[in-house]
């Protein structure tokens, strides 16, 4: 009797992720969709004109959504080459004392906040840019690159333990036939380990999309869609967080409704993880 | 006249194939270091310009004048009381949901999708957190914006981190375990408190202390359920200014870049000492394991 009021009370706090996602998505969508409903859902996304608070407001997110792709293709291109290299070295290349302290600091890299990212973009970045190549310097080109050091982590993490489970004999059979090092890993290993790579590299993109403090800090706010790297430039998660403090009414419905956009694409993203791990071990 | 001997074709190829080697890793070594010395830039400068400014007074005084003055105390209270709440619901969760997921059940329909749920719940932004613990526990609930209602936000972030490490912790403990328990005649519940949770103990704490350094550090989420309150928070439902807010807010509002510095630095050494001793956990359990 007592085992199974202890299973049943193990099994419901099992059910508390499982509830926090279900609340979560229905208040979101709650507190959201009523606005999506009233412009309709084109005019919501494809509007240029953001202006919440104007006598005749108009909920345009398109800026946002523009300002977001940017800024997050740019992490990619950053992150990713420089997450696979790391990748690449702590499996292979790294020496075990070397690859015993990258460790620890990969995952410091993810432990420090993202607002200390933020400040290191705002104060040191942002002027750089200003100074080199010109523009405000709080840009789509300051915000890209801190995101993408920001998303190494996740990168190095996920894509390693897609790299160590690649058989060895894969490895050595390559070797044996006489190719080299750079060979098994580029024509081997990272084919092999392909589904986890790209699952990797698709949490990345997610991290980086989902990124705000961090970007309201480095990116400049401006409403404006942005036509090079060096403008500044808003995105989802941005707009949300600067405006969220002082909205209300019609305003605040538009924020949570583009809360409803960033979710929906964030969830796209990690099934498409999920499915990608799942078919890497399966294909095992 | 050249004659290319197919031996030095060969030869020809194994010496691009080696350079093309030699390159590649060239550049990876470059990416490697590059990766380490941005990491060490971002805490060097912040440590250097901010420790400076960091003397027991600043810890121990509350701010004036916006926080262009004075200390930080109420903000260094707030995280931990934030950071205690946010643990104290979702500890419990996290443990007896990996329980449940490795002792109690199969895989069944229900452990997938609770497994879905969890992994889901991973990947959603701090900034829908941030939403929903203002509509559901700021509003609906009622709390406004309070230490509650914050932690409440940030146990339901911090939970699959917590879940995720206790399940690989019981799970790494060896299956004989588990039988000698049974053969004393122990039942699940006896076997799981006295066999599996010890031997798992330090894993799960790591989780547990990874998860308090994840609430240290976030600021969206606790933004828009805590409050930017500076007073001294005195209840549950007082709001509250974590460090990592109260140094959003004096940077990205100018107000100090100085204290800016300095609340950077004590919050960079906080997620510092919580990264080494969740480590040190780690270490132990390996070279125990190593051991037996």
């Amino acid at each position: 009797m007592k085992e199974r009021i202890i299973g049943l009370v193990l099994a419901i706090t099992a059910l508390a992720a499982l509830l926090a996602l279900a609340l979560i998505t229905f208040f979101i969508f709650q507190a959201g969709l009523p606005l999506i409903a009233k412009v309709g859902l084109p005019g919501f996304l494809f509007n240029t004109t953001w202006n919440p608070t104007a006598k005749e407001p108009s909920f345009g997110i398109l800026p946002m959504i523009v300002g977001s792709l940017w800024v997050t293709l740019g992490a990619m291109v950053i992150g990713v080459p420089l997450g696979l290299a790391v990748t690449i070295f702590l499996v292979d290349l790294a020496p075990e004392r070397v690859s015993a302290f990258m460790r620890p600091a990969v995952q410091l890299l993810a432990g420090i906040p993202s607002v200390v990212y933020g400040f290191i973009g705002l104060t040191l970045l942002a002027p750089l840019v200003r100074n080199t190549l010109g523009g405000p310097g709080l840009s789509v080109l300051t915000g890209a690159i801190v995101l993408g050091i920001m998303i190494l982590p996740t990168i190095i993490s996920i894509s390693e333990d897609a790299i160590r489970s690649v058989p060895p004999a894969l490895r050595q059979g390559a070797l044996a036939l006489g190719a080299t090092r750079w060979q098994v890993i580029k024509d081997i290993v990272i084919p092999a380990a392909r589904s986890g790579i790209i699952a990797s590299i698709v949490l990345g993109m997610g991290r980086a999309l989902g990124e705000t403090m961090a970007v309201i800090m480095m990116i400049g706010n401006s409403l404006q869609l942005p036509t090079s790297v060096l403008d500044s430039a808003t995105t989802l998660t941005s707009n949300i967080g600067l405006e969220m403090a002082y909205a209300s009414g019609a305003h605040r419905q538009a924020l949570f409704a583009t809360g409803i956009v960033l979710f929906i694409i964030i969830m796209v993203l990690n099934g498409t993880t999920t499915a990608l791990v799942r078919r890497g071990l399966v294909r095992r | 006249m050249m004659v290319t001997t197919r031996q030095q074709t060969r030869e020809a190829s194994v010496d691009r194939a080696n350079l093309r080697e030699r390159l590649a890793f060239g550049a990876i070594w470059v990416a490697a270091i590059l990766t380490v010395l941005v990491l060490l830039l971002i805490i060097g400068i912040i440590l250097v310009r901010g420790l400076p400014h960091v003397s027991l007074e600043f810890l121990t005084s509350a701010p004036s004048d916006l926080g262009r003055a004075g200390g930080i105390l109420p903000t260094i209270i707030g995280t931990v009381v934030l950071g205690f709440v946010a643990l104290l619901i979702a500890t419990p969760l996290g443990i007896g949901s990996a329980i449940y997921l490795t002792e109690y059940t199969r895989e069944t329909r229900l452990t997938r999708l609770i497994r879905f749920g969890t992994e889901s719940l991973a990947g959603v932004p701090s900034i829908i957190f941030g939403l929903f613990g203002f509509i559901f526990f700021v509003d609906v609930l009622k709390m406004g914006w309070s230490i509650l209602a914050g932690g409440l936000t940030l146990a339901l972030m911090v939970l699959p981190t917590i879940i995720r490490t206790a399940e690989e912790a019981i799970l790494t403990v060896p299956l004989s375990y588990r039988e000698t328990g049974y053969s004393l005649g122990a039942t699940r519940w006896e076997m799981v408190t006295t066999t599996v949770l010890p031997s798992a103990m330090p894993g799960i704490l790591t989780g547990v202390i990874l998860a308090f350094g994840r609430a240290v550090s976030e600021t969206a989420a606790v933004i828009f359920t805590a409050g930017t309150a500076l007073n001294m928070p005195t209840s549950l439902l007082s709001p509250a200014r974590t460090m990592a807010v109260h140094f959003y807010i004096l940077a990205v509002e100018g107000i100090s870049l100085e204290m800016a510095y300095a609340t950077g630095a004590v919050l960079i050494l906080t997620v510092l000492i919580i990264n080494v001793v969740a480590n040190a956990l780690v270490r132990n359990v390996v070279a125990r394991r190593l051991r037996a």
